[in-house]
């Protein structure tokens, strides 16, 4: 049998229609062997997080450049806590001020990638998370 | 001696000592010009390039530019509150800002009231909240709107926000017909590459031409759109594809117009247009001046405008956010200027500079000082808009000029072979070759082809950079009571009927919804609530993805 891929979910939570960052990681995530699944804009943390556990990822990558992020991140966690499934691996990024990282991390968010990271570090990352 | 006669000769001598750096590529794609030279324009002046203010505009739409009156200096701001964004309007107009232009928070922009759950943790994030006609005379207080010209981005709810306009100056006792500025209304990019979008695209149209109309009687100052690429560049399309997806557009909705029944004379003298203004100065300059062109082409050989001013496109500039690096943020001032420098010598009619922050939160006040001190520094001291569409004549200028027009019109033959924008946005078209160009330009990053100063090469240690904007966070408590107050203290039994009335003309077809919309507006029915009702009549978009 073939090796189980690693699924991972780029999502667009809240009302943002930035999506370049999330399209283009997307792609390079594809290209670097990895499940992709995109959500589309304009999810909300329920939409979020029951893509999450229905297509049985491993991890969700979101994407926040409207500044509510404070909101966004903590209640997708706090979502698939409640399904039971806080296995599943939150990281994400966008305009983050670097004050908010720590809370965010606090919150559960096991990374934050800001503006001008290289896709090689988002792709070690996870390389680092999933040893193959 | 001929241009193969210095290749062969001097240049192959030169070569054999030593290689060129690289390879050259423009960002559209094509090969850059070792040296251009006159063999390289094949363009008429008389009819290709010609005098501004007079058609085809490559020189510019009017007979003195800059001579006459400097660019509109417009800064987009809003954020937080009405009250928050009116203190920044009058802090930008005294220090020497020209024109005033909105920017309005997710939920604004998507026809959510504060109080909706879908706005949580959005409002008054990205720009200011205004929830009734109630917020925008706030924004206004003490600015007189018959003077100052005001931009709007607002797409979706284009109508509604002009109708709170057009009412709060009637409160300040300006008739509309006094008043001057700017919405953006452009819906279909809105589709492929901004995504506040709210209906499906018949409806948006019909809303957009109900403006159009509407303002074509009563507003004859208003421009009634701004046909945004600035978006779609942003997104990561090229300068060609940014040149053919807008102005691909502006067919669709000069077409619309004209199937709603107005005469083109009537309308296009209105239309405006956006762009943004990237690093590559020569390209953009290149881009600027080919896009006037072939608009002004468009209209006079499709749609047979006869008058001047239909053929004429005139533009607002924004220079690139996405060249922004939060790497080494001091970097930005330098780039901004290059771009700014650009959108003049491309002759844009008003510009907006990017603040050196802007990668990382929204403005400062001091920041936004210096981005507006970049455009007086041009315009006072550089002395390029003293003279008029100075690079023309360049060869190589005129020569990207044609190749950008050429590139673009092949772009636009291809969008009208599948039935226009309308149809080549619902098949993805669009969305495809932006993320598609979005991704090379990304690699091209990532191996350091395109480099990117202080980000992929000339990299040092982070600073923590200090005086970010912050929003308060009892913004959104504070938002939310103003629009329950809204609600309490005007004549309901009036607001209920008002937007049935509405309600029941959007079931129609012909019925111009834009004085429904007024009428709900000066009662203080809320931006929610109007949406709501159109929201239930004409349902709501729903995008495929496009990866």
């Amino acid at each position: 049998m073939a090796e189980r891929k690693i699924r991972i979910l780029i999502a667009k939570p809240g009302l943002d229609g930035h999506d370049r960052g999330a399209k283009v990681i997307a792609r390079a995530l594809r290209d670097a062997g990895y499940e992709v699944i995109y959500t589309g804009l304009r999810q909300s943390p329920e939409q979020i997080a029951a893509a999450a556990v229905s297509e049985d990822v491993d991890a969700v990558g979101i994407s926040v450049l409207s500044g509510a992020h404070g909101y966004l991140f903590p209640r997708i966690i706090e979502l698939l806590r409640e399904q039971g499934a806080d296995d599943i691996l939150v990281f994400g990024g966008g305009i983050i001020p670097d004050a908010d990282i720590p809370v965010l991390k606090a919150a559960g968010v096991a990374e934050l990638f800001t503006p001008g990271t290289p896709l090689a570090d988002i792709i070690n990352f996870l390389r680092e998370r999933y040893p193959e | 001696m001929s241009k193969q006669q210095w290749t062969d000769t001097a240049l192959a001598k030169a070569l054999e000592r030593g290689k060129e750096r690289k390879s050259f590529t423009s960002t559209s794609d094509f090969p850059v010009e070792r040296l251009s030279t006159p063999e390289d324009v094949h363009t008429d002046y008389e009819t290709a390039i010609g005098y501004p203010g007079q058609y085809p505009f490559t020189r510019g739409v009017q007979p003195t530019m800059y001579r006459g009156k400097l660019w509109t200096m417009r800064q987009y701001a809003g954020f937080s509150t009405a009250e928050e964004s009116n203190r920044r309007y009058k802090y930008l107009l005294e220090q020497g800002q020209t024109g005033l232009s909105v920017a309005f928070d997710l939920p604004t922009q998507i026809g959510y009231d504060s109080d909706d759950p879908v706005a949580t943790g959005e409002i008054g994030r990205v720009g200011v909240a205004i929830d009734s006609m109630k917020d925008m005379e706030i924004l206004f207080d003490g600015i007189p709107m018959d003077k100052v010209s005001t931009s709007m981005t607002i797409n979706a709810p284009a109508a509604i926000l002009l109708a709170f306009y057009i009412a709060a100056a009637e409160k300040q006792g300006v008739p509309p017909d006094k008043l001057q500025g700017t919405i953006q209304n452009d819906i279909l990019k809105e589709y492929s590459a901004r995504g506040t979008y709210i209906f499906p695209p018949a409806p948006s149209m019909r809303l957009v031409t109900n403006l159009f109309a509407y303002c074509s009687a009563n507003t004859p100052q208003w421009n009634t759109i701004s046909i945004s690429g600035y978006h779609m560049r942003e997104a990561g399309c090229t300068a060609a594809q940014e040149i053919a997806f807008t102005l691909a557009d502006g067919i669709a909705y000069v077409e619309a117009a004209l199937k709603a029944g107005m005469d083109v004379d009537d309308f296009a003298g209105r239309l405006a247009f956006f762009y943004a203004s990237h690093n590559n100065l020569l390209e953009e300059v290149a881009k600027f001046r080919a896009a006037r062109r072939l608009w002004a082409k468009i209209m006079k050989e499709r749609f047979r405008a006869r008058k001047e001013r239909s053929m004429m496109m005139r533009f607002h500039t924004q220079t690139a956010g996405c060249t922004l690096t939060a790497q080494q943020p001091d970097n930005n001032i330098v780039r901004v200027a290059v771009q700014s420098l650009a959108a003049v010598l491309g002759g844009t009619q008003s510009l907006h500079t990017n603040s050196k922050d802007e990668a990382l939160a929204l403005p400062s006040e001091e920041t936004v000082r210096i981005a507006l001190r970049t455009q007086q520094i041009i315009a006072c001291e550089s002395g390029v808009a003293d003279t008029i569409d100075p690079l023309a004549g360049s060869y190589y200028v005129e020569s990207l000029t044609d190749r950008l027009q050429e590139k673009a019109e092949a772009y636009i033959a291809r969008i009208d072979d599948m039935g226009g924008a309308v149809k080549a946005i619902e098949l993805g078209f669009i969305q495809r070759e932006i993320t598609e160009s979005a991704y090379e330009y990304q690699k091209a990053v990532e191996t350091k082809e395109q480099v990117v100063v202080g980000q992929n090469q000339f990299i040092m240690e982070k600073v923590p950079v200090g005086g970010l904007l912050t929003i308060d966070p009892e913004t959104a408590a504070f938002q939310v009571r103003k629009v329950t107050d809204v609600r309490k203290n005007r004549d309901n039994a009036a607001a209920r009927e008002k937007l049935a009335v509405l309600r029941a003309a959007a079931a129609t077809d012909d019925t111009n919804l834009m004085p429904l919309i007024l009428d709900c507006a000066r009662i203080y029915c809320t931006e929610g609530e109007i949406c709501n009702e159109l929201r239930a009549e004409f349902g709501e978009y729903r995008a495929t993805e496009v990866l």
